[in-house]
């Protein structure tokens, strides 16, 4: 086992396929010569070659544009992001472009993209930098949507989603990036749509994906020493979604919490509760519980951002009134 | 100018001890460009501007205290703590922001002018923007819309060269970003940005034409940020020598040899400098002093109701 970032892993994965692969390209702002505005890409460039790690001009719309159409003629585009803030300049050609592709030409198109980079919430970077949008891009069909945790996870599922013959969106949290982890040495793949119980437990369901996975398990720890036992769902992935996971774990525990760094309203969390509701209903012994970001922009002041961020002691109290 | 230069340097201070938190972009360098142009308007033009925007915001006579506390997240500050570095805002200024999204403003900027056009008021409004900007599609179409209906609006190109790690001969397909004023039939302009007065000057021309509503203007003002594109960014893709040969052209050192030998005595420039440090350091310790923002401040203003 080598210990890598999670930055490390993800360069990895691309590395080891864009060997494999001629037909895989990176592109983005400032993937190359930069070496990636979050070093994810570092020395991709010197490996590759211009042709191969390709800086664009300030252009989300555009150079988006330019990975869908050379997806439909055969390339495998791995677009980055610098954050996921600015895919929204490109969210139409995400959604009207490369999600119904292949659905609105019969299955002529089919779209091996990903969309990658940074996403999460946090770091006082204010409203319009720090916002968390996997909720957004799950509520569309014909994408997949991918939120790795560990290093471990970031490796193996990158390598799939890039293997992937469907546009995949997948958020890097951006507060991860640093952290370190156990990745084996040999190569491996992890399947989209495979959920991984982080933490076994008997009292609770945690559900969360991403950097929430660490507030999750943060608070695990504070409520092991209550005696109280958690078992962690990590969904690892939103689309497709390891619904089997969620039930049996919900099955044992017969109480769910979902943990997440978006906003409450119409978020992934909102889905989940629906689903435990409606095929887990017999084995629950309390509603379904959330604890998100709060309603509201990110503000930039550090006591009312820190207010406005879910946290292991918002998750261990929503666990304790659970419970009690 | 030297305001600026001072409350930056106050700032990346600050920053480097963690009383500034997110992204710090300065504009230490680029001095002329915002102070030449925003000489150029009344109180009741507009401007507005990006996530480097501490220079246009002190230039348009933004006080130093409610903006540092803004820097430093306080409840005084002037977007009351919501908004940090890069979302200034003053309203009774026409300060219509710092905007985080790159380019995205620009076509904000053409909507202020067109509520200045249809309300018969008539303001002038300025945005600036950076030469990697002028890629995004905001762009194209704010400039479209502004000339087609002839909006009173200047559109300022601060070229600094890079738009991050990236030079502009590799995002640019026509590295001069006022000629692509022709596309939209529009007047165009380009200049050097180091002599404030100059930069004022041309700036005016536009302003008048568009009060005259003869429509927009789009000039570039080639200009050099001296610091990485933000805190965090040590700035390797570019050389010592460059730097160098552009630090010779600091604006501020340009300004102060004409007032030397426009008869200014060196001792009262000196006295001026002492003061505004004084006033920075005022405002430093103010922002540091000042409450952060109650916790009831959360839900506030995130619908035009909560109060
Ligand atoms: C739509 C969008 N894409 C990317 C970014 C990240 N980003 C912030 S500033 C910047 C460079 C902008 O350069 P330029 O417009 O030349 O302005 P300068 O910083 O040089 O003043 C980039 C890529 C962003 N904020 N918004």
């Amino acid at each position: 086992m080598a210990i890598l970032t999670y930055r490390e892993a993800l360069n990895r994965a691309m590395v080891e396929e864009m060997e494999k692969d001629p037909l895989i390209y990176l592109m983005g702002e400032e993937v190359g010569h930069y070496q990636g505005a979050y070093k994810v890409s570092q020395g991709m460039l010197d490996k590759f070659g211009e042709e191969r790690v390709i800086d664009t001009p300030i252009s989300e719309n555009g150079f988006a544009g330019i990975g869908v159409g050379s997806a439909m003629t055969g390339l495998r585009p791995i677009i980055e992001f610098m954050t996921w803030n600015f895919s929204l300049v490109a969210i139409d050609q995400i959604i009207n472009s490369a999600a119904k592709m292949n659905y609105m030409s019969g299955g002529q198109f089919p779209m091996p993209i990903v969309f990658r980079g940074a996403g999460g919430v946090g770091g006082r970077l204010g409203a319009q930098h720090s916002q968390a949008f996997e909720s957004w891009y799950a509520h569309c069909p014909g994408m997949k949507v991918v939120c790795p945790a560990t290093p471990k996870d970031a490796y193996g599922l990158l390598k799939s989603s890039i293997r992937d013959n469907n546009p995949t969106i997948f958020i890097e949290s951006e507060v991860l990036y640093g952290t370190k982890g156990e990745v084996p040495e040999q190569e491996y793949t992890i399947p989209l749509g495979l959920a991984d119980i982080k933490r076994k437990g008997t009292d609770l369901s945690i559900i969360t994906w991403s950097r929430a996975l660490g507030f999750a398990e943060e608070a695990a720890k504070i409520l092991e020493k209550e005696g109280i036992s958690i078992e962690i769902v990590d969904l690892r992935s939103l689309r497709p979604l390891d619904e089997q996971a969620i039930y049996e774990s919900v099955k044992k525990t017969n109480r769910a919490l979902v943990v997440e760094e978006g906003w409450p309203v119409a978020g992934f969390g909102a889905q989940v509760a629906y689903l435990i509701q409606k095929n887990a209903f017999d084995y629950l012994d309390h509603p379904v519980e959330r604890v998100t970001q709060k309603d509201v922009p990110m503000p930039y002041a550090a006591n009312l951002e820190r207010e406005s961020l879910p946290n292991a002691e918002r998750v261990a109290q929503a666990v304790r009134e659970i419970l009690r | 100018m030297v305001l600026i230069r001072k409350f930056e340097e106050a700032a990346a201070k600050a920053y480097s001890i963690g009383k500034i938190g997110g992204f710090l972009h300065l504009y230490i360098g680029q001095e002329a460009v915002g102070v030449g142009s925003i000489a150029a308007l009344e109180p009741k033009d507009y401007i507005v501007s990006t996530y480097r925007d501490h220079g246009h915001a002190l230039a348009r006579g933004l006080k130093p205290k409610p903006l540092m506390a803004e820097l430093f997240g306080k409840a005084t500050g002037i977007s009351k703590g919501n908004g940090g570095s890069m979302h200034f805002f003053d309203k009774n200024a026409h300060f219509m922001g710092g905007h985080g999204i790159v380019g995205g403003h620009i076509s904000l900027a053409a909507g202020i002018a067109f509520s200045s056009k249809y309300k018969k008021e008539d303001s002038v409004t300025i945005c600036f923007f950076g030469e990697g900007a002028a890629n995004i599609g905001s762009f194209h179409e704010g400039l479209n819309l502004a000339a087609i209906w002839k909006l009173p609006v200047v559109f300022i190109c601060e070229n600094n060269h890079y738009a991050m790690g990236t030079p502009e001969y590799r995002a640019l397909a026509v590295k001069d970003v006022s000629v692509r004023a022709y596309a939209y039939d529009m007047a165009r302009d380009h200049i050097e940005g180091d002599e404030v007065r100059k930069v004022h000057d041309h700036v005016k021309v536009a302003v008048d034409r568009a009060r005259r509503g003869e429509g927009p203007t789009l000039i570039e003002i080639s200009t050099y940020r001296f610091r990485g594109h933000s805190m965090s960014d040590p700035a390797k893709y570019r050389t010592k020598e460059e730097l160098d040969s552009y630090k010779k052209k600091d604006p501020l050192f340009r300004a102060r040899t004409e007032l030397i030998s426009a008869g200014i005595l060196e001792k009262d420039l000196d006295a001026l400098d002492l003061s505004i440090q004084e006033e920075v350091d005022e405002a430093y310790q103010f922002a540091d002093e000042s409450p952060e923002p109650p916790l009831s401040q959360l839900y506030q203003s995130v619908y035009a109701e909560d109060k």
